[in-house]
């Protein structure tokens, strides 16, 4: 029997009359790569941040890391990490820098610090850049490298909102090499794209329909029970009957 | 003729629907006067008096029993040379001097009359007047007690100088003064930050990509500013009217005519900010620094200019608003035509048509 | 005629910094639905901009309409029609106050041009009184569409429209753009997302400020040089690994479901699958695949 990681039960978020995340039931594994697909408006948002200790449930339960999302957010921060593509590192940091302040508001020794920002500079072959300004980088170093500082302090489980978007292809597989490699570590993968052919790479799959998760299973089972080859289609036959958006 | 009207009209609707900006820019001109008016109106109570007392007479003595008792005055005696006044004064330890000559009550009754030196500092003309009168009028009742019963009258005769601010200035200064204030504020930071955003919001570009005369875009931004402006002029007019009973001693015509020479300038001064930033918060610093930070200092209306250095005087010519707190002051509190402002009003203009065309000169009909 | 030439384009940003346009050569004939494929930072926004006028080439030349771009650019402005990047709508003004403005500015009116943008305005009439602040991503693009539509311009520009948006409003907005094109009307668009590339008449593969090659998806997909192999093995990481590490391996990556790859002449799935065998992965599925956009996008890149 494999490790929970997430477990929620009928997690529910209203904003007045509006209910934006639904009733959501489900379980992530220890390891897993979790994709959490949904249409821009179905309530992946909400419910990552309610997973993230960000935003108080009105109803249902969760637990994230073994800790519960209403009253232990604090140490649900402190094992999970977080990247999106909007935010991950400080531009006007160097490389180097943004190691250490991420490492350093995780808590991490400096000497802890010191070795996993070599290594990880090793890893991603950036060594020559360390000194050089993130806003100088190209965009998919720039995702490669938030992504090694989410997992820095070695997080039960990582959230990452919509990691690729405008990336190249060849830069985006080495980007899920990066998540791969950190899944075969223990690290659990919590994932949102637009890209249909990330979702494949997922272990398993969720999809959200109006705030509520309408499909949940592995890509191929998938795409078996809505009868097609693609998982665009299944999605699109799952999301097409949504009544709202943002 | 229709676009550009059916863009004044989408300005306007930015402007309207931005509640909260709105509140901001109608109500600062009440409240901005309500504050310089009232809040900051100054206590006259416990102010610190320095009294000399060279006579150390009868006459002295009782003048000063009666000094004393008043609430308003913390009596402090001590005998000082000039020297030691002077500084007392520049370290704001004292607010007023009384000095009593040596031969006060001989001055008195052998010729009838005697002095009495009156010091203020006047950098807060509005105490430094309310004290003045006080300490007049406890004189005056003094005189008035010894009369009662002497056949020929003694007169004592308060010698009054202000000292820092000797002309009294600041007392309604105020109201010009927030007048360039408000009207900097809006028509500058106002009309350069709802350009530049149009940049941030990339809706500049596709205006580019049209055939609407991009000159225009920013022209029709100016439009509901300068009515914005006249709307507080007429405010902070009807305010110093009704409320602060300071009438507009000129004509009113050529008041509002100014103003909106003022406006203009400041519309210029705006849109010319707006074409050299990219992004508003750049936009609101310049605005800020640049230009509200030089109208409070410069304008003369908190700082007598007469005072700082020559450097600085120099400077101050370059603020537009020091020339237009000139022309309002000398229309509306000094009740003073065209042929007295004449000058500033050349200035104004001088200046607005200079920024208009250094604006049309780095308008750029693209993006880099 | 042709709609657009572009004729050794080159734009560089800062003193001698990186080149965003580097040489840059293609024509577009009316009527046709011309596609710039490439991700972030490739020059797509440049480019955009500069045959939009309102940015300065720094070398070579392009018309639109046969109008010049830094001449002409008068001409042009009255003619095109422009949706960039952000979609760039007054968030504090109704979709109906925007498309009226819009109309305004290019000098006609919303009843003039109806026909054109009846489609795609009666999806979002029912909301016209809602601010555009307010409406979510695949409305704000249907409306952007609309207001960049109502003058009936010649050639339409659309810088990444279908970016962050889901796939389910991607995909009604390509059919939008489909219906519009059956009209004439000639279309520029640029994407990161490669599986959108199959639906232009002819696409240009663009990185670093170049293009890489310039033809019909079909076209591009058939000049494929190598044969490609879909291989697929639990668990997948394994196996992509493995054949990572298999000395004739040409290309090999994560493709969806399966990994692509392809091999050195000669080699064959009986090699492969012994190889894998050899690794310790025995089920291991293996069939020729047609390349898509993607997969030839990825092998111009690494070579």
């Amino acid at each position: 029997m494999t490790e929970t990681v997430i477990k929620t039960d009928k997690l529910t978020k209203r904003f007045g009359d509006f209910i934006a995340t639904n009733g959501i039931t489900f379980e992530v594994h220890k390891g897993e790569i979790f994709g959490f697909l949904g249409a821009n408006g179905a309530g992946k948002t909400t419910a990552m941040r309610m997973l993230c200790g960000l935003s108080k449930p009105s109803s249902g339960s969760a637990q994230v890391a073994g800790f519960d999302v209403y009253k232990q957010t604090e140490q649900i921060k402190r094992n999970i990490g977080y990247m999106s593509q909007k935010f991950s590192l400080y531009e006007d940091l160097t490389v180097v820098e943004n190691i250490r302040f991420f490492g350093g508001i995780y808590g991490l020794s400096n000497a802890d610090i010191k070795t996993k920002s070599e290594s990880l500079l090793a890893q991603l072959g950036m060594e020559s850049e360390a000194k050089k300004l993130v806003g100088s980088l190209p965009l998919g170093w720039k995702q490669k490298l938030s992504f090694s500082v989410a997992v820095l302090h070695r997080p039960k489980i990582v959230f990452l909102d919509e990691p690729t978007g405008g990336v190249d292809p060849v830069t985006r597989r080495q980007f899920w090499n990066l998540i791969y490699a950190a899944a075969q570590d223990g690290i659990t993968i919590f994932v949102t794209t637009h890209y249909m052919d990330e979702a494949e790479y997922c272990n398993r799959i969720s999809i959200m329909v109006d705030g509520k998760i309408e499909a949940l299973d592995t890509p191929r089972a998938l795409k078996q029970r809505y009868n097609t080859t693609t998982m665009d289609d299944v999605f699109y036959q799952l999301a097409r009957g949504a009544k709202r958006s943002e | 003729m229709k676009q550009f009207l059916t863009f004044v009209r989408k300005e306007f609707a930015h402007v309207l629907r931005d509640r909260k900006t709105l509140l901001i820019l109608f109500g600062m001109p009440v409240v901005q006067i309500l504050i310089f008016g009232f809040a900051l109106t100054s206590e006259v109570k416990n102010s610190r008096v320095l009294i000399v007392d060279n006579a150390n007479d009868a006459a002295s003595q009782q003048l000063l029993t009666k000094i004393e008792a008043s609430q308003y005055f913390e009596v402090d005696r001590s005998v000082m040379s000039p020297l030691q006044m002077e500084a007392a004064f520049r370290e704001g330890e004292i607010k007023m001097a009384i000095v009593f000559p040596a031969n006060f009550n001989e001055d008195l009754l052998h010729q009838n009359q005697a002095h009495v030196q009156i010091v203020t500092d006047a950098s807060d003309p509005n105490t430094a007047t309310s004290l003045t009168n006080y300490v007049s009028s406890i004189i005056q009742d003094y005189q008035a007690s010894l009369n009662q019963t002497l056949s020929v009258p003694l007169r004592i005769l308060p010698e009054t100088r202000f000292i820092y601010n000797p002309q009294l200035k600041g007392v309604y200064n105020y109201v010009p003064g927030v007048m360039a204030l408000v009207l900097m504020l809006v028509c500058v930071m106002m009309t350069a930050v709802s350009i530049v955003r149009e940049k941030e919001t990339g809706t500049m570009e596709v205006l580019l990509v049209s055939p609407f005369k991009p000159v225009l875009v920013i022209l029709s931004k100016a439009v509901p500013y300068l009515i914005l402006s006249l709307v507080n002029v007429g405010t902070i007019l009807l305010m110093s009217i009704f409320v602060l009973d300071l009438p507009v001693a000129g004509n009113l015509l050529l008041l509002l005519a100014e103003s909106t020479l003022f406006i203009i300038t400041c519309l210029t001064l705006g849109i010319f900010i707006s074409i050299k930033t990219s992004s508003q918060q750049v936009a609101m610093l310049i605005s800020l620094m640049g230009m509200l930070l030089p109208t409070m200092l410069f304008s003369g209306f908190m700082f007598p200019i007469e005072n700082m250095p020559v450097p600085l005087q120099i400077i101050s010519n370059i603020v537009p608003s020091k020339w237009y707190y000139l022309i309002v002051k000398a229309v509306m509190i000094k009740g003073l035509g065209f042929s007295a402002i004449w000058k500033e009003t050349l200035i104004l203009a001088g200046m607005t048509l200079f920024l208009f065309v250094i604006s049309l000169k780095n308008f750029k009909i693209r993006l880099a | 005629m042709e709609a657009v030439v572009v004729n050794a384009l080159s734009k560089t940003y800062g003193q001698g910094a990186t080149r965003a346009v580097d040489n840059v050569s293609f024509a577009v004939s009316k009527g046709e639905l011309f596609g710039l494929i490439g991700p972030d930072g490739a020059g797509k926004t440049s480019i955009f901009r500069m045959l939009t006028t309102v940015l300065l080439p720094d070398g070579g030349s392009a018309a639109v309409d046969g109008l010049d771009i830094v001449k002409d650019y008068k001409e042009i402005r009255n003619r095109v029609g422009y949706m960039p990047g952000k979609f760039s709508l007054y968030p504090d003004l109704s979709i109906e106050e925007n498309l009226n403005f819009f109309a305004t500015v290019f000098n006609t009116t919303v009843e003039e041009n109806y026909d054109l943008i009846k489609d795609i305005y009666v999806q979002i009439e029912p909301f016209k009184k809602r601010r555009a602040g307010k409406l979510s991503g695949g409305m704000k693009q249907k409306l952007a569409l609309c207001c960049a539509l109502i003058h009936k311009p010649s050639v339409l520009f659309l810088d990444e429209p279908t970016t962050g948006v889901d796939p389910v409003s991607r995909k009604e907005f390509w059919e939008m753009l489909r219906r519009l094109k059956e009209q004439n009307i000639t279309i520029v668009v640029s994407t990161p997302y490669m599986d959108e590339a199959t639906l232009c008449d002819r696409i240009a593969l663009i990185q670093n400020g170049k293009i890489l090659s310039i033809d019909t998806p079909a076209n591009v997909v058939a000049s494929y040089p190598d044969t490609l192999y879909a291989l697929r093995s639990e668990p997948m990481f394994a196996l992509l690994q493995a054949v990572e590490h298999y000395p004739h391996t040409r290309n090999s990556y994560a493709f969806g479901e399966y990994m692509h790859a392809s091999f050195t002449d000669g080699v064959g799935e009986d090699e492969v699958k012994n190889y894998l065998r050899e690794q310790g992965i025995a089920a291991v599925e293996m069939k020729k695949t047609t390349p898509t956009i993607e997969d030839c996008f990825i092998n111009k890149l690494k070579n």
